[in-house]
């Protein structure tokens, strides 16, 4: 791994801590109050704050673990260095859409 | 009369197998001492490379049992389990013959982490002072007894996974350096073990430290490495 990405991966990893602490927070409300999923998307959308959060923890999420999965496929796989960061930053690509529809559809739809 | 261990050895080269030899088992006997009693008694043939015999050159590491040990210094009663020895070649290294390993690799891998002392004063300076309870003397003398046996290296995963990777005693000299006040290398051996193959690629699984002869701790070593590299970069000190 290069010093840049691992900065990249350590600095994404500490931006998750506190996001994935709330993610699991708010699973927790929702879950004990009872709410329904129209609840949660009248809550939601519309709401530049929760647009924010789940777009920075998809953003954080997708640079984490593409550099995982690269650096597991430059040690375990026969790829090249070049081959495997195009095959991890693809999947990155695939997470971040991914999860950018999934914000899209709890924020704007 | 204590009986006779079944001492299995690795002979050939990469390619080769195990023989079991039968060998008298001592009071207080070392598995050298029953490598040395094979060659001399046995099979004079078989390759092996030891010198001082007392834990100090670092040369006899062998697989003993399916760990990398110092042999000079383990005693057989501790590792054969059930009179049963089994003997190799140090691993994640070439095999030269029998129990014998190029240790090429490991130094050229502790030359490209900028192993080696730079000098920052010549012989008309005045001798530096070192107080040696200063923080930066305590770090570097924290590994400064590594004998470079080839154990830590040999029973590393990422060393293993990554043939790039420099490997836990590399490291472990380059932090030595690092701390090292005398020492006028600094930039350019961060520059060297934040590259490829570098300190960011140890996964942390701590084999190294819990095998080392010395008891010495190359993943702390090489954390300290992964602070002070990402402090260098983050200053600009340091390229990716």
């Amino acid at each position: 791994m290069t010093m840049r990405l691992y900065v990249w991966q350590r600095a994404t990893a500490a931006l998750m801590v506190p996001l994935v602490l709330v993610h699991i927070a708010v699973i927790f409300y929702a879950t004990r109050n009872g709410m329904t999923a129209a609840d949660i998307l009248s809550r939601t959308h519309g709401s530049v704050v929760w647009a924010s959060y789940y777009g920075l923890f998809v953003a954080a999420a997708s640079v984490h673990a593409a550099i995982g999965i690269r650096n597991v496929l430059t040690e375990w796989s026969p790829l090249a260095d070049r081959r495997a960061g195009l095959f991890a930053f693809l999947f990155g690509l695939l997470l971040a859409a991914l999860g950018a529809r999934a914000v899209f559809a709890v924020v704007l739809s | 009369m204590l009986g006779d261990l079944s001492v299995s050895l690795w002979r050939g080269g990469t390619e080769g197998r195990y023989e079991t030899y039968s060998v008298p088992q001592r009071e207080s006997q070392t598995v050298l001492d029953v490598v040395t009693f094979v060659q001399r008694h046995i099979d004079p043939t078989l390759s092996y490379r030891f010198a001082c015999r007392v834990g100090v050159c670092g040369s006899c590491a062998m697989t003993v049992n399916g760990k990398p040990r110092w042999t000079c210094r383990t005693h057989v009663a501790k590792v054969a389990g059930g009179g049963r020895l089994e003997i190799g070649p140090l691993e994640n290294l070439p095999v030269i013959k029998d129990l014998a390993t190029d240790m090429e690799p490991f130094f050229e891998k502790w030359q490209k982490a900028r192993g080696v002392f730079a000098p920052s004063k010549t012989r008309h300076d005045e001798i530096e002072q070192i107080r040696p309870d200063s923080p930066a003397r305590r770090l570097a003398d924290a590994a400064i007894e590594c004998i470079n046996c080839g154990v830590c290296y040999a029973a590393c995963d990422t060393v293993r996974w990554n043939q790039d990777y420099f490997g836990p005693a590399a490291l472990t000299r380059a932090w030595t350096l690092v701390n090292d006040e005398r020492d006028a290398g600094g930039t350019a051996r961060l520059q060297a073990v934040a590259a490829k193959g570098g300190c960011h690629a140890c996964h942390s699984h701590q084999s190294c430290q819990e095998l080392c002869p010395q008891a010495l701790n190359p993943t702390a070593a090489i954390a300290g490495l992964k602070r002070r590299t990402t402090t260098a970069y983050l200053k600009g000190e340091i390229k990716a």
